[in-house]
């Protein structure tokens, strides 16, 4: 019996989380573009009260709020640059997983191309340096242990 | 000793840039508001007991004022309702308040049983207003200078050390009280 109930419990649990995952987002726009383009601009903003969720991915309910506006915008006939722009205009750009190339976010593009340069130049040295050692030593290998 | 001279120093520099990235990542209290220095936006919202009656920001303009976002299920609201009690009974600035999605039943009693430290509260109910403020977290605290522009947003529950730094102190160049 106790058991029983366990299992219920542990099923509406089960239950309730598939539900959600699944039924954060529901919405439904009138034709196939907009309904696309809503996808997409939902999965680029940030859901600011929980940083590392897009708003499309988020049960909160100002990620709900954001969500409207994008619909409501998108019904209104603006277009991608100004939705994005209109989020940016009152989040500021931390709102966007993916920061403008300018100014002070750029070095946020630059820097793991540097380190990417840093890593090749040592690899280069390394390989340059070893190459060296064998060129300059002609010296016979010996004979390897299971040979004797 | 030169063999780890380059990776150390490589590993140490790297452990500082991500140490500072780590120290100063967006916290949620220092994150500036978008909206600093810029045109409050505009809103026209019914007021807390007494739904027929609107708020317009245009009858705020002229004179610098605070807007407060509230909810009466924002921890941190309770938190600083004392403050705010304080700020309302020194009087230097109208204190606007926004009930942020609420139930303007619940929201009445939270204010006939703690106090009401508001001029005016204004209900926004689907949180249209909150969204034009960039408002990600109640409360969240705006001053409006007297040309209605955003100069300054507090993350958080008010103290008097934030009030008088960042609000009273800004009123000096912020137009007539």
């Amino acid at each position: 019996m106790n058991r029983m109930r366990i299992r219920a419990v542990l099923a509406a649990f089960t239950l309730a989380f598939a539900l959600q995952a699944a039924a954060i987002d529901i919405t439904v726009l009138p034709n196939e573009e907009l309904q696309q383009r809503y996808e997409a601009l939902t999965h680029e903003f940030r859901c600011m009260q929980c940083q590392n969720n897009s708003i499309a991915d988020s049960p909160v309910s100002l990620a709900s709020d954001l969500r409207r506006d994008v619909k409501e915008q998108l019904l209104a006939g603006k277009t991608d640059d100004e939705i994005r722009a209109s989020m940016v205009s009152r989040y500021g750009n931390v709102i966007l997983f993916r920061p403008p190339m300018s100014g002070g976010t750029l070095w946020i593009w630059i820097a793991p191309l540097l380190v990417l340069l840093g890593g090749v130049w040592v690899a280069v040295r390394i390989v340059r340096r070893r190459a060296a050692l064998v060129a300059g030593d002609d010296s016979v290998l010996p004979p390897e242990d299971g040979a004797r | 000793m030169n063999r780890f001279l380059i990776p150390a120093t490589v590993f140490l520099a790297l452990a500082g840039i991500l140490y500072v990235g780590v120290v100063h990542s967006p916290n949620k209290s220092t994150m500036q508001s978008a909206l600093l220095g810029k045109q409050a936006p505009a809103f026209n919202l019914p007021i807390l007991g007494d739904p027929a009656r609107k708020l317009s920001s245009t009858e705020l303009a002229g004179r610098p004022w605070v807007l407060n976002v509230w909810a009466t299920w924002c921890v941190a609201c309770r938190e600083e309702h004392a403050t705010l009690l304080e700020i309302a009974r020194a009087n230097q600035l109208p204190l606007v308040g926004l009930d942020w999605r609420d139930q303007d039943d619940e929201a009445l009693r939270w204010l006939a049983e703690l106090g009401n430290p508001y001029t005016v509260v204004a209900v926004d109910r689907e949180g249209r207003t909150a969204i034009n403020f960039g408002v990600y977290g109640a409360p969240e605290t705006f001053f409006i200078d007297a040309n209605g522009r955003v100069q300054y947003r507090h993350v958080g529950a008010m103290t008097q050390e934030v009030w008088q730094r960042e609000f009273i102190g800004r009123l000096s160049h912020a137009g007539l009280p």
